[in-house]
């Protein structure tokens, strides 16, 4: 799952939990789907360095960068 | 005075007329502005645009270098007002006079805006400027592209206020030419490129391809910013096939790449925060999201707690009404058991008096009172049948109250006392 798939899927799984009119054995499952989600999203949010390059063009269609 | 040409044997050649011509025109008559009205445009192969500019008594030829005709938004059509700026000369291969343009405006801004409308109108033929085309931006690219000039400052404000946002986003950048002739092949080339990269969805020295793209310059005059009007670089805009934030010029500039990009933002910078959310706001969005979570399941647990307590509280209500309705009916049964007893023993009172009022009735001494008697063989055995009587022999007799000693005198088969009829 993408870090936007994950996010749009814990934003879910929060709006429903936030409802009382849920089945408990629901909710149990959604909070466990929840924190596997949360994991995710919250790894793509670690510190990362993001790079900045120029994108080259090779004579065999595969792409490349430079500085 | 004698000067070249001024006798028949000091003739000169055509091309040193033309050549002295020319250079008198040029440094005569400055580079200048002249109004009058086209005519006669062509288009020649080669890209160069001839006409003539008129007015009511006079004429001249007029070229547009193709060279320059990018600084010319749209070629007038015959019977345009234009001004145009050139340097007027010599063509020596004709010996003509010749205005060479450089720079052309109609009824001060009409070319331009005439070009913009027609590209504006050919593209909203094609649905291109729909809104309903618009996409929706990704709300967290990992990779945002960015095409515009290596050089210029855009790139460097587009930089700066993406790390600033979110330093984790890479930048991937596709130079390309934002001004000047070759300025619309250049970004349609740079935006092909990028799509070719897009659809490969493979990452490239270990960036992934991009999410979103960030088209644009920074401020210019009108005639900088032109290529952005070209028609080429909007449909390649609009074909792009990741979402586009426009950014060209300043606020007050609107080109036709903004009205085809997904969103059109003010500068650079502002496209810059268009297509990348603040990293600690994120962690703080989905911080909240935990915290909702969590709170969600503890109140839908606390919810589930009590309504378990009522149901136990029901459940035990429940059983306590279930013993008691158990023991009233026991206590009924017993109470029934109570009263069913003395009855009871009556009637095996009565069965008992019943029974042995009966086996009296059966008791022989009871036959005896009734005037039967039986009679005995003097071993003993009882005589039921004739042939048990012998004439001559003795027989006990026993009655009700003793023994008779009798005798035999005759037998006979005739029985009156057993018939029903009689």
């Amino acid at each position: 799952m993408t870090f936007e798939q994950s996010l749009a899927r814990l934003e879910q799984i929060a709006s429903a939990l936030d409802r009382d009119d849920l089945p408990l054995e629901d909710a149990l499952k959604l909070f466990e789907e929840g924190i596997t989600r949360l994991r995710e999203a919250s790894a793509a949010l670690a510190d990362a360095e993001g790079k900045v390059k120029t994108l080259l063009e090779q004579a065999d269609g595969v792409f490349g960068a430079k500085e | 005075m004698s000067h070249p040409g001024s006798t028949a044997a000091e003739a000169i050649s055509v091309l040193d007329l033309t050549t002295a011509a020319k250079e008198m025109l040029e440094g005569g008559i400055p580079k200048l502005w002249v109004r009058g009205e086209v005519t006669g445009l062509k288009v020649y192969p080669s890209g160069h645009w001839y006409f003539a500019i008129k007015d009511a008594d006079s004429s001249i030829s007029a070229v547009v270098w193709k060279g320059a005709t990018f600084k010319i938004p749209a070629r007038p059509k015959d019977g345009d007002q234009v001004t145009a700026f050139g340097q007027l000369t010599v063509y020596p291969a004709r010996g003509s006079m010749q205005f060479t343009v450089t720079q052309m405006l109609a009824d001060g801004e009409g070319l331009w805006q005439r070009q913009f409308d027609e590209t504006k109108r050919k593209l909203e033929a094609d649905g291109l400027l729909d809104p309903a085309r618009k996409r929706v931006l990704p709300r967290f690219p990992r990779t945002v592209a960015v095409i515009t000039s290596s050089e210029g400052a855009a790139l460097r404000d587009v930089i700066a206020v993406i790390q600033r946002r979110h330093a984790g986003v890479h930048v991937m950048i596709i130079p390309a030419l934002v001004q000047g002739e070759g300025a619309p092949e250049s970004i349609c080339a740079a935006l092909e490129k990028l799509a070719r990269w897009a659809v490969s969805d493979r990452a490239a020295a270990g960036i992934p391809v991009p999410e979103v793209l960030i088209i644009g310059r920074g401020g210019g005059s009108r005639e900088d910013l032109w290529a952005f009007n070209h028609e080429s670089v909007a449909r390649a805009i609009a074909a792009c096939p990741i979402p586009t934030i426009s950014a060209v010029g300043h606020e007050t500039d609107v080109t036709i790449a903004d009205l085809v990009a997904d969103l059109r933002a003010a500068t650079p910078s502002v496209a810059a925060e268009h297509a990348v959310p603040v990293l600690d706001e994120l962690r703080e969005h989905v911080g909240k999201l935990a915290g909702i979570m969590a709170d969600g399941l503890q109140d839908r647990c606390e919810v589930g707690r009590r309504d378990l307590q009522r149901r136990a509280e029901g459940l035990s209500k429940r059983a306590q009404l279930v013993s008691e309705r158990r023991r009233s009916r026991a206590e009924r049964v017993a109470q029934r058991l109570m009263q069913l007893a003395p009855r009871a023993a009556e009637r095996r009172r009565a069965l008992v008096a019943r029974l042995g009022a009966a086996l009296e009735a059966k008791s022989p001494l009871q036959v005896f009172a009734r005037g039967f008697s039986v009679a005995r063989d003097d071993a003993g055995a009882t005589l039921t049948t004739l042939s048990a009587f012998v004439s001559g022999k003795q027989f006990e007799l026993l009655v009700k109250d003793g023994r008779v000693l009798a005798t035999t005198n005759s037998v006979h088969a005739d029985a009156p006392h057993l018939r029903t009829d009689a």
